[in-house]
């Protein structure tokens, strides 16, 4: 393995060279130029899969940071003389900041949906458009770049851009590539499959979105700057074309989105296809074609060449040398695993937790109205109710999910309502999703380890997320599932998922919404078993449940809900026996 | 600036906010209704203008006769792209993608076809106005005014008075438990993908009638009636009318008021104002 990763290291670095070489080995301009279109097309490509393609959220305004990078060279280069190579810099410096701000209108917006920012995006360019065309930036005419000395770095003018073309190529792949492997693309991978369960795992979603978006818009903005070098004459028509969104979405797909390598692979592939079009003369023809493309690879191929390439690749792999996964012994919870301790650990006995008259109201409606409870640490709470009666909506306040009405409350006596989701994750509560809410494009294992990434606090013990990750799926005997997408998994499988999602968190305080609903009486006996372990390890549990006979064998206290108020709170004999919880459970002619 | 401008321009604004509203009429219930983002009915909607065009200028055919042809035409060609999206399960996101590839290659047809020239379709009523005090009212803005809030208040009918509608709505928020009360959603879907694609031959007829054609133009409406879409609220048929409206007496006065050509900023900027204001139709 090593082996090859060095090969592939030491092949890209040689190709990287003979690419450097080429002009200075003499090749004709006209070749030298038309690499160039490659390489900028795959920069391209390649820029706007590290918001859109990671992400999900689909721009079509590309064109918009890729103009506003053309028009600063135009303006800085064109009209004011500053020399073309500090233009680069500066056209990215102006497309970020384009992107930080209107992504910082967009993405704040919680209801706002990727077809919605896709075509918000889309618009930004009309807008764009016209504001250049109506000031002086452009005023209509187009601006000429022809008296702009280029740099020649020892060779041609086209040699230089080509090679400028070249050095943006590959640090957009090298930029993606980097990301795809960092906590970044994690949390952007993530934020695709379901980002609200994103944001309670820990993920930073917003400020993600934002920084993907200003990296993605600085490569495009530099793109620009070069490619009005290459033009010489900037338009507004040219510039701000459906053709740029229109590419390189298609690039994109026909490579695969989710891939760094895939929208270069789309890139190089369409550039090629159309330049045959071009070169017979029928640009509109090409155009169509490249139309046509988008049609069929998106009703037949919707996740792109790279991802069937390298599956077909990896499988290859696969089957040669490592041998078929010894099935877990699934049955006995995790006899190997010791709970290491939270960092912060106090003496039990002491509120962790405390809500203090939590109220919430859905528009006319008073889900939960003024709900005082302590969770003490190391205890396990369980919380009953009729349904309706209030149990998921606190669960609800209690990760961040909903902003509280009125009411304040607490984790180890500093105030946590208000916060966003990701900030209570890093606080150290984690919880389950009564249906598993799994990233489904992630294998079970990357679901695990990416809530072990962002999860609690930092590990004392340093016990890499992989580590966790693996430990945890032991735990929950999920060892032999790792590498299955979750679409593949039972129910009973995926509320275990789930489970372990929220443990390899390192939380503190652990939030179940009805884990056991739906499993057989033996998986039954299996998670109680399991949660006793993990309570053992120190971490306190909240959960949710109408399966009586796992309340009783777990709680410490009950707590009961009934319609938006706390009905009782007590030991679980007393508690379930007291003529109020009986009457709202049964009835009233049942409580006398 | 006189007030006399000032009314004139905003009746312009109007009138020309119908055709916005008609546009987005089958763009928003496609999108509330069938989870299907159409970037392509704008192109349909230009066909229409071209076909409507073609007959007038080489055969001599009235438009109103022509509409006879396009709109059935169209209700077939609606429901055969609808058979795509069923085929493939075409999800909600891919369904703009679908489109803007459909959107591409009618507009290499319609280039193709037509070359990128700019075309005007003379009818004989263009300069046809009524006189009111100081003002005028174009006719033909108006007729097509009138058959957008036709249409507008027809759709709202047939979605809250009628059975069908009532499916159609069930199945657009839950389509197996609806499936399981017993309405046929894929046959339904069809009809509204058929009407919605008709729809966009009706605009496309008044669009041949009040404005230049090029095949360019797809692009610039794609913008300013999504943000009317989003405005007027999905699958709400009078919402849209109202944000048609909204924007074009907006775009309408700022071109006779300040500049005509920041006219293009007035919808992005109202969108934007209102996805950060967000009242709760929104």
């Amino acid at each position: 393995m090593a082996l090859t990763s060095q090969h592939a290291r030491a092949a890209t670095v040689a190709a990287v060279a003979g690419l450097i070489a080429l002009p200075y080995a003499g090749v004709a301009d006209f070749y030298l130029s038309y690499l160039y279109v490659v390489f900028f097309w795959i920069a391209l490509a390649t820029s706007w899969g590290i918001l859109s393609g990671y992400s999900g959220y689909w721009s079509f305004g590309h064109a918009a940071f890729f103009g506003a990078g053309a028009y600063t060279t135009a303006t800085l280069a064109g009209r004011w003389g500053v020399p073309f190579l500090l233009t680069i810099p500066a056209a990215a410096g102006i497309a970020a900041a384009l992107a930080l701000g209107i992504g910082w209108v967009v993405f704040r917006i919680n209801t706002l949906r990727a077809e919605f920012f896709a075509l918000l995006t889309l618009s930004v360019t009309y807008v764009l458009a016209a504001v250049i065309s109506n000031t002086p930036i452009d005023g209509g005419g187009g601006v000429y770049l022809s008296n702009v000395a280029i740099p020649q770095l020892g060779t041609t003018v086209p040699g230089a851009i080509y090679l400028l073309g070249l050095a943006l190529a590959f640090t957009a792949l090298a930029v993606s590539r980097r990301i795809l492997r960092s906590r970044l693309g994690a949390g952007l991978l993530a934020i695709h499959d379901d980002e609200d369960v994103a944001e309670v795992k820990g993920v930073p979603t917003l400020h993600y979105k934002l920084v993907a978006f200003a990296i993605s818009s600085a490569i495009a903005g530099a793109a620009g700057a070069i490619q009005a070098a290459y033009v010489g004459y900037v338009t507004v028509g040219e510039t701000f074309s459906i053709t740029v969104p229109l590419y390189v979405v298609l690039m994109s797909i026909l490579g695969g989105a989710r891939h760094w390598a895939g929208p270069a692979i789309g890139a190089a592939l369409i550039t090629v296809a159309l330049s045959l079009f071009v070169g017979g003369g029928h640009a509109e023809l090409g155009r169509a074609g490249v139309a046509l493309a988008l049609v069929v690879v998106i009703l037949v191929l919707p996740e792109g060449i790279a991802p069937s390439l390298l599956g077909r690749f990896a499988r290859r792999r696969n089957s040669a040398p490592v041998a078929a996964p010894t099935p877990a012994t699934a049955s006995e919870p995790g006899n190997v695993v010791v709970m290491k301790l939270p960092a912060v650990h106090a003496a039990a006995g002491r509120p962790l937790l405390t809500c203090r008259a939590v109220a919430k109201s859905f528009g006319g409606i008073r889900a939960l109205q003024g709900v005082d409870l302590q969770v003490e640490e190391g205890e396990i709470l369980a919380l009953v109710g009729p349904n309706g009666s209030g149990k998921s909506t606190l669960i609800n306040m209690i990760s961040g999910h909903f902003p509280l009405s009125s009411g304040s409350i607490e984790l180890h006596g500093a105030s946590i309502d208000g916060l966003a989701p990701h900030e209570v994750a890093r606080r150290g509560i984690a919880r389950t999703y009564q249906i598993p809410r799994l990233f489904n494009h992630l294998t079970v294992l990357e679901n695990v380890r990416l809530c072990a990434f962002f999860g609690g606090a930092p590990d004392a013990a340093g016990e890499s997320p992989d580590a966790l990750a693996l430990r945890w799926l032991a735990f929950t005997g999920l060892e032999a599932k790792a590498h299955v997408l979750p679409p593949a998994l039972n129910l009973h499988e995926r509320k275990f998922v789930e489970l372990a999602r929220a443990l390899a968190a390192r939380p503190r305080l652990l939030l179940l919404d009805e884990v056991l609903c739906g499993l057989t009486p033996t998986e039954v006996d299996h998670a109680i078993a399991m949660i006793r372990k993990i309570r053992a390890g120190g971490t306190t549990i909240v959960f949710v449940e109408h399966l009586m006979r796992a309340v009783v064998a777990l709680a410490d206290r009950i707590a009961v809900l009934d319609q938006g108020t706390l009905l009782a709170l007590g030991l679980p004999r007393e508690t379930m026996q007291d003529p109020r919880v009986v009457g709202a459970y049964l009835g009233a002619a049942h409580a006398a | 600036m006189g007030l006399t401008l000032l009314a004139q321009s905003a009746i312009g604004g109007l009138l020309l906010g119908g055709i916005y509203g008609l546009l987005a009429l089958g763009l928003s219930l496609s999108w509330g209704l069938l989870r299907l983002v159409n970037l392509s009915h704008f192109a349909l909607a230009f066909l229409g203008a071209y076909l409507t065009y073609q007959l007038g200028t080489q055969f001599g055919i009235a438009p109103w006769l022509s509409a006879l042809v396009v709109v059935p035409a169209f209700f077939v060609a609606g429901m055969a792209l609808h058979a795509l999206f069923v085929r493939f399960q075409v999800s909600e996101f891919a369904s703009m993608l679908v489109t803007f590839g459909i959107t591409i290659l009618i507009e290499s047809l319609i280039q193709w076809l037509w070359s990128a020239d700019y075309r005007r379709f003379e009818s004989g009523y263009a300069q046809a106005s009524l006189r009111i005090g100081p003002l005028f009212v174009p006719v033909l803005e108006l007729a097509a005014f009138a058959c957008a809030a036709l249409l507008a208040v027809a759709a709202w009918a047939g979605l809250n008075r009628t059975l069908l509608g009532k499916a159609l709505r069930a199945a657009a928020h839950d389509g197996p438990i609806a499936a399981a009360f017993g309405i046929n959603a894929t046959r339904l879907s069809y009809l509204l993908a058929g009407l919605c694609a008709a729809s966009a031959g009706i605009a496309g007829v008044f669009i041949a009638l009040t404005s230049t054609l090029a095949p360019s133009q797809i692009e610039a409406w794609i913008g300013v009636v999504f943000a009317v879409v989003i405005i007027g609220g999905l699958a709400r048929p009078l919402g849209a009318l109202a944000a048609g409206c909204l924007i074009g007496i907006s775009e309408s006065v700022t071109m006779a008021a300040v500049n005509p050509a920041w006219a293009p900023l007035v919808a992005f900027s109202i969108l934007i104002v209102l996805l950060l204001w967000r009242p709760r139709w929104l």
